[in-house]
């Protein structure tokens, strides 16, 4: 390692985007080589900090990757940014400086600062280890520790090491990140989107010279990959040490499209530190400030309430969700059918299902699977389903559970998400897992030879996990406090979220619905709604999954319907709206003896997606004696409300759609909105404050897998899931929804929901289906209805004037800007009913501003 | 109050003229022809004349300045002359005489080029980005009249958007003599929003600038109905109330706004000062969104328009059957 020339410190030319000059300062440390350093620092100068931010960057950026921290720091809180020795615009000393002088360097220049009251460091990079170092050497004044793509280890399975070395070659370093600045410029291009040329041009002043850039080599140079490496001993040390840190909370921030610290090293820092709070912005990479929101995150963790929550239900109490199998073990009556194409069917009886149970919990435990393991479930509702879920429960292992619906590229998100320890799939799913690179050890379902078990990379099978469970001791069983699933379903907007459950929860969410339905031990069910496919054994009543396609609800013919029924002799049906709609569709094609099996039913409950009325009212037409139902609620807590089909008859005129009372046990608190739109109101249980639907329950979730930030945006306050959607109570108790906060409109005169004007619109004779958005600046936004007319028409226009006017007159007070008639209005294949209002909202502002009409 | 009002015989001047009488206000006026307003003392003359300016504003307390040179084309001095030297007179007139609030009638076309605006505030005028000449000497004479601007006399500038109502011959008189002879086209698809202003709503828009003028101080203010539409709505609408067909050719923005060059460049070679059938600032207007953030608006001058779109014309509806 060479070092470079020479320079003073020096303050950052003036008109750097987003950087306050009043912020920079130099600072001298006088002791340090003997002959003093002077650095150049970003300081906001704050008195009497109640916390003070100890930000450390990394390789080659400067302290101009905080800027945003000490932009937006609250009143009370300090933000010190430094600049490395031979960094950014701090002095060139004409030394080499390894990661322990640097570590040295940090704490003499926070010494000259004076710093004694509470820190928390902020690093990102290779300021990593250096902050961490100095974090160990200052436990006591330590009250938190945040780090972004950062890394104290190389993990094994990394290929970084590989490229740091290809770089390292002889002739290509000094040339990569001294003489040219091609390190520099290539940091810019990682991030995503690409920044600005000004945030560009601000990160590379420091770095205008190949004499400037000579720590940039260093900095390369001393990532130690093997252990003659003189910095090798001082990371170990950094990694040994975090021990010291026990106590003290963590929050790792991480873009996991980083080439270099990959997941991998995200994985590893989290073991390393397992008090850790995650968040993995998804979509960001390696310069993690300026793809993601990292300022808003940091501020809301340190301001973080304490608050834990409350205690889980007592052991002695507590009914696992394995317990009704463990009860029923000794009965020959069905407990579960799947139906299989042309009438076949496969079931087990109860005994057979607790003794597969009891086979495959066993043999997972002797293949290796541990309590607390991540175990991802990709089978097709069904017996095996059911079989590998309870055996998971019953031995203590997390299984993670991806809607079909999330389609390939969604699929690899959630697994990249979840990283589960063990996969076991169908071979279909284990074919696409190794296409696709997900992560988990390989168990399939079914059985393959020895040819089809290294293409698929499957380790073991079903079966042979069952013949070695065969005899084996019973495995201890989960705590109600441990994590028992994380759940993954399509969500409108982004990436799918994992959604965290521990047992109780689960147990809690089984308990209400078995209130909620009066379900006793002479009932049975067909599952024709996913998350209910797998009840069956937690409610200890037989259940089957009838003939459909799992990622197509609405592929759910009648006589498939009324042939499950009849194998268990129903006497529930879950299913989707799509599924009912079919249903409906195809009830003429039922023979004498299918019709009067689903007469038997006493209770029809559509769920997944709001059902309309005339949906259920036809079904009373196939089921007469069944009490029809829907539920109200979202992946994260489910039931909230519920509403019959018979309340629904009686309801009063309202705004947006009545999904009935809360359901017992469910607190349901509106928190009312400002003029942008902004959920910022107390909860409230006041009738007719129209706001974001707040719930809380013992079922509710737990929080979300590796999503610190948009779990603490959901969990305010603190035990409260804030559900997304907008509406309302009614002065009996009941919940009315008006739609998602996001599709809110704000109008100079107030929020505007969409749901109650769409409605009234949709029953205009000549109206299918209507939409209704804003356009233009929140707060000012102006309402548009989109709609598709009964009669088609072949391309998207402005409504005449007659029927501007009679849909106008739909929306009472509220002025509607324009009335535009489409083709079609876009709406979630899945449900085919959540209509598509971001989409429509892009749309309509393009059009309206004067744009081509196009398609939406 | 005692208030000059220049330009009062526009459409907009003979409406705020009236309601200044109704609530018995005192009322002068300049103008260059003769009003028909009785009850008004009448300084003729033009605004561009120091002197009859000066005659007219003397012992007045408050002044609203309408006097402008309206046209599509012509030549640049006019508009200087007028819009920007007249200003100039009037504001320097006022403040000499110690008037105590000004009201300059502008347009929101003083603060933007040819892009679209949505939700827009009232940004500072912009002459170098504004087209064609009447906007570009409109924002001249807006940074004019908000420069002569103090705490003695407050400045409102006071744009309201395609102010529209029975009697209009800007707007409604040019669509409907278009659409009579079977030249009116709409440029693109029609759906861009505009705002527009039912000429009662920006009477009294101005009458509460004049009223509010002290606490609002020296400021531009956007004034609209607040309910934008798309153009080809409110063309159709305006065409309707005059008992005629909506309009059926459409003409590509493209098209639109180069033909409108080129007859431009005709007309002024010509020196013809008649309206041509197209401009590129009329491609603009009708091709692109137009419409305005009004929060801060109506919240300064703490007014509402009284008439809705819906009744505007259901007015104009009436007046087009009764003349």
């Amino acid at each position: 390692m060479k070092p470079g020339a020479a320079a003073p410190a020096e303050l950052p030319p003036p008109g750097l985007d987003g950087l306050e000059p009043r912020w920079s300062r130099l600072v001298t440390t006088p002791t340090l080589d003997g002959v003093g350093r002077t650095w150049h620092v970003l300081d906001n100068r704050t008195d009497d900090p109640i916390v003070t931010l100890l930000c450390v960057h990394g390789n080659p950026t400067w302290s101009y990757l905080w800027r945003d921290l000490l932009a937006r720091a609250p009143s009370n809180v300090r933000v010190v940014a430094v600049d490395q020795l031979d960094m950014g615009f701090s002095e060139r000393t004409g030394t080499v400086r390894r990661l322990a002088q640097r570590i040295d360097d940090l704490e003499a220049l926070t010494d000259e600062l004076g710093l004694t009251g509470p820190v928390v460091t902020v690093a990102h990079d290779w300021g990593g280890p250096i902050a961490l170092g100095w974090a160990e050497r200052h436990v006591d004044q330590v009250t938190g520790v945040v780090l972004m793509n950062t890394a104290v280890h190389q993990p094994e399975e990394s290929h970084a090491p590989g490229i740091i070395r290809l770089v390292r070659a002889p002739g290509v370093l000094r040339r990569v990140c001294e003489t040219t600045p091609i390190f520099v410029r290539g940091t810019m291009a990682l991030t995503h989107p690409r920044v600005p040329r000004p945030v560009r041009e601000a990160y590379e002043a420091p770095y205008r010279s190949a004499d400037r850039r000579a720590a940039i080599t260093a900095f390369v140079e001393d990532i130690p990959l093997d252990d003659r490496h003189p910095s090798q001993w001082v990371l170990d040390r950094v990694a040994a040490d975090l021990d010291l840190l026990a106590d003290i909370p963590v929050l790792l921030l991480w873009g996991p499209a980083d080439p270099v610290f990959s997941d991998l090293y995200l994985r590893d820092l989290a073991e390393r530190l397992p008090q850790a709070e995650i968040h993995r912005f998804i979509g960001a990479g390696h310069l993690t400030p300026e793809d993601a929101d990292v300022a808003s995150a940091v501020f809301a963790w340190i301001g973080r309430s304490d608050e834990s929550a409350p205690p889980p239900t007592p052991e002695e109490k507590r009914v696992p969700m394995w317990a009704k199998i463990d009860r029923r073990a000794d009965e020959e009556g069905v407990a579960i059918v799947e139906m299989g194409k042309d009438g076949q069917q496969t079931s087990r009886t109860f005994s057979e299902f607790a003794v597969d149970v009891h086979r495959v919990a066993a043999g997972l435990s002797l293949f290796g699977v541990e309590k607390g393991d991540r175990v991802a479930l990709l089978v097709p509702p069904g017996i095996d389903l059911a079989v590998c879920l309870y055996a998971c429960w019953r031995m203590g292992a997390v299984v993670v559970v991806a809607d079909a619906g999330l389609g390939a590229r969604g699929m690899s998100k959630a697994m990249a998400s979840a990283n589960p320890a063990y996969l076991i799939g169908n071979t279909r799913a284990l074919a696409a897992a190794r296409a696709m690179r997900w992560p988990g050890i390989k168990i399939s379902t079914e059985p393959v030879g020895n040819g089809r078990r290294r293409l698929l990379h499957a380790e073991t099978t079903l079966d042979d996990l069952r013949a070695s469970g065969e005899d084996a001791p019973e495995p201890t069983a989960p705590g109600s406090g441990d994590v028992g699933a994380v759940g993954f379903t399509s969500g409108a907007t982004g990436p799918a979220k994992g959604v965290v459950y521990r047992h109780h929860q689960l147990e809690a969410q089984r308990d209400a619905l078995i209130d909620l339905y009066g379900i006793g031990p002479d009932d049975s069910f067909v599952a024709a709604f996913g998350p209910f496919a797998l009840l069956g054994p937690a409610l200890g009543i037989p259940s089957v999954v009838p003939e459909m396609k799992v990622t197509e609800p609405g592929s759910l013919s009648a006589t498939a319907l009324a042939e499950a029924a009849r194998s268990v002799d129903a006497t529930l049906v879950f299913a989707s709206p799509a599924a009912l709609t079919n249903v409906v569709r195809t009830a003429g094609k039922m023979s004498a003896d299918q019709i009067a099996v689903l007469r038997r039913a006493r209770l029809l409950m559509s769920a997944g997606a709001p059902v309309r009325a005339s949906v259920l009212r036809s079904m009373t037409g196939i089921m007469p004696d069944a009490e029809m139902h829907t539920p109200y609620g979202m992946t994260e807590v489910l039931p909230v409300a519920d509403i019959s089909l018979t309340e629904i008859e009686h309801l009063p005129g309202g705004e947006g759609v009545c999904v009935g009372h809360p359901v017992p046990g469910v607190d349901v608190a509106i928190s009312s909105l400002d003029e942008r739109g902004v959920a910022a109101g107390e909860l409230s249980d006041e009738p007719f404050v129209v706001g974001e639907v707040c719930i809380r329950a013992p079922h509710m979730r737990d929080g979300y897998d590796n999503l610190w930030v948009t779990e603490n945006d959901a969990s305010r306050p603190e035990g409260w899931h804030r559900s997304g959607d907008v509406g309302h109570l009614d002065a009996d108790g009941r919940l009315w929804i008006e739609g998602r906060i996001g599709h809110v409109v704000t109008t100079p005169s107030g929020p505007v929901t969409p749901v109650g004007i769409e409605h009234a619109v949709a029953d205009l004779p000549e109206v299918a289906l209507a939409a209704v958005v804003g356009v233009g600046p929140p707060g000012t936004q102006r309402v548009i209805v989109v709609l598709e007319p009964v009669d088609r028409v072949p391309r998207s226009r402005l409504a005449d004037e007659g029927l501007s006017d009679r849909v106008r007159a739909c929306a009472d007070s509220v002025d509607v800007s324009a009335v535009l008639v489409v083709p079609e209005i876009p709406v979630d294949k899945r449900h085919n009913s959540k209509i598509d209002r971001t989409r429509i909202a892009r749309w309509a502002e393009r059009v309206l501003g004067g744009g081509r009409m196009g398609p939406i | 109050m005692r208030v000059l009002v220049t330009g009062s015989t526009s459409l907009i001047g003979r409406h705020v003229v009236r309601r200044l009488l109704e609530r018995g206000d005192t009322v002068w006026t300049l103008q260059r022809r003769p009003g028909d307003e009785p009850g008004v003392v009448e300084h003729l003359g033009d605004v561009t004349d120091r002197s009859t300016v000066e005659r007219a504003v003397e012992r007045a307390e408050a002044v609203i300045h309408l006097a402008a040179h309206v046209a599509a084309t012509g030549p640049w001095s006019r508009f200087a002359t007028t819009n920007i030297e007249g200003t100039r007179n009037v504001t320097e007139a006022a403040a000499s005489a110690g008037v105590g609030r000004f009201i300059h009638v502008s347009s929101p076309s003083v603060a933007h080029g040819g892009a679209s605006l949505v939700g827009a505030a009232a940004e500072p005028a912009d002459p170098g980005n504004a087209h064609g000449p009447y906007a570009r000497s409109k924002a001249m004479a807006e940074i004019v009249a908000l420069d002569a601007g103090s705490s003695v006399m407050p400045v409102v500038a006071v744009r309201p958007h395609l102010v529209w109502g029975p009697g209009d011959t800007q707007l409604i008189g040019r669509i409907v003599d278009r659409a009579r002879s079977g030249r009116l086209a709409i440029v693109g698809t029609g759906a861009a929003l505009i705002d527009t202003t039912y000429i009662d709503n920006a009477a009294d828009a101005l009458v509460a600038a004049l009223d509010h003028a002290p606490s609002i101080g020296t400021r531009a203010l956007v004034v609209t109905n607040g309910q934008p539409r798309p153009v080809r709505e409110i063309i159709d609408r305006i065409v309707a109330a005059a008992g005629l067909e909506p309009p059926r050719i459409t003409v590509p923005y493209r098209v639109a706004h180069a033909g409108g060059r080129i007859v431009e460049q005709i007309w002024d070679r010509r020196g013809r000062d008649d309206d041509p059938p197209m401009t590129s600032f009329l491609a603009e207007q009708l091709g692109t969104a137009h419409w305005f953030d009004q929060r801060e608006t109506r919240r300064v001058l703490q007014w509402e328009p009284e008439v809705s779109l819906n009744e505007g014309f259901r007015r104009l509806r009436t007046w087009f059957e009764s003349t």
